[in-house]
């Protein structure tokens, strides 16, 4: 078992990639590793609440996944209102999951 | 205070063209901050952020002068790094590959990155405690 | 060494300035350095995988490229070097890529099994 720090920086608006990643980052955690998802720059949009997209999110946290969304990126779109589950965080935080020994990170 | 950590990253993205930048920086800026030590892989564009040519300009739909509009070049962001590892007595290693700079005509650098290739970023990576890589997309 | 897994998923991006894809060349220099390390191809980096690529032909004004990418060839070296190249069968079933397109030795995976490959790598660096 391994840790995930699965960085999720694109968008379902913009990239119809978007289906792919919540699907690895479901099935990595399915195989018992610790997963964390952090979203930055525009992949924090789908967890404004009423984002069209918001539900791959909530169901991942519903399956117990930890859904973390960087701070600046939240402040820099006016996103203050945020589906329920979702963490607040920063920088720090990622360097600190980052470090964490056994970690594998994946930017997408 | 030291943490004895390294973080080493890859980079790709141009200046100016990316989210992806400005997140690298702000990670950079964090893991220095923290006291661990950081080798940067620039690869393809990423290669530009450092050129020492950059300059800042005015605004002319602000109405703002050089003076007046602080516009921020990537190379000062850079420097800064670099001052700052200086200050928190750690390692940032900047690793520009060196083919990627010669078709690009990037060489003339600030003070601080070096010349290198794919191995440096493979040996950084194995004696790191991390490795990220940002893509371009 | 750590096992490597690189992911490739961007394609045709660097014609004008590469005669290679930036990091199917960046995993040949890799490997050459020792890396234990093999491919995904995934979304469009699939049709890396199809026979018969051919950028040749770009000029500008009477500059002509002379060396074009052979990215199939590049391919099909990194497999004859050892390197293990897995591509997502449902990438390429809905592009509409047929088994007899793809190059030999390619290795396909199901989307589902992709947290096992993963699984089974150190590093998975994701370009």
């Amino acid at each position: 078992m391994a840790n995930y720090l699965l960085i999720e920086s694109r968008d379902p608006f913009d990239s119809s990639d978007s289906q792919y990643f919540p699907e690895l980052v479901q099935g990595i955690s399915d195989r018992g590793n610790d997963t964390v998802l952090f979203l930055v720059q525009n992949g924090v949009l789908p967890v404004r609440k009423g984002s069209k997209y918001s539900e791959a999110m909530s169901r991942l946290i519903r399956n117990k996944i930890k859904v973390l969304a960087d701070s600046f990126s939240l402040k820099e779109r006016a996103i203050s209102n945020l589906v329920e589950g979702v963490e607040i965080a920063d920088m720090d935080r990622l360097l600190d999951l980052l470090l964490e020994p056994g970690t594998k990170a994946i930017w997408h | 205070m030291a943490s004895g950590k390294t973080l080493t990253i890859a980079i790709m993205d141009a200046p100016y063209e990316s989210a992806n930048s400005t997140s690298a920086l702000r990670i950079i800026n964090a893991a220095l901050e923290k006291g661990h030590n950081v080798n940067v892989f620039a690869y393809e564009g990423a290669v530009n952020l450092t050129m020492k040519a950059q300059q800042p300009h005015p605004n002319p739909v602000k109405g703002t002068s050089v003076e007046q509009e602080q516009h921020p070049t990537t190379k000062d962001w850079v420097a800064s790094l670099f001052k700052l590892a200086s200050t928190k007595d750690v390692k940032l290693d900047w690793v520009n590959c060196g083919l990627c700079v010669d078709e690009r005509g990037a060489g003339d650098w600030i003070e601080g990155p070096r010349r290198g290739g794919p191995k440096d970023f493979l040996d950084a990576s194995v004696a790191s405690d991390a490795t990220l890589v940002i893509p371009t997309k | 060494m750590p096992k490597i897994l690189n992911i490739v998923e961007t394609a045709y991006r660097a014609t004008i300035e590469e005669q290679d894809d930036t990091v199917l060349w960046l995993t040949h220099m890799l490997k050459n350095a020792g890396a234990d390390i093999c491919v995904l191809l995934r979304a469009n980096a699939v049709n890396y995988a199809v026979r018969g690529q051919d950028a040749s032909g770009l000029s500008f004004g009477e500059n002509r490229m002379t060396h074009s990418p052979e990215i199939d060839k590049d391919v099909a070296t990194m497999i004859e070097k050892g390197v293990a190249v897995y591509l997502v069968d449902e990438d390429a079933v809905e592009r509409g890529l047929s088994d007899g397109e793809l190059l030999n030795g390619i290795r396909k995976i199901k989307r589902r099994e992709l947290p096992e490959l993963l699984d089974q790598h150190e590093q998975v660096w994701h370009w």
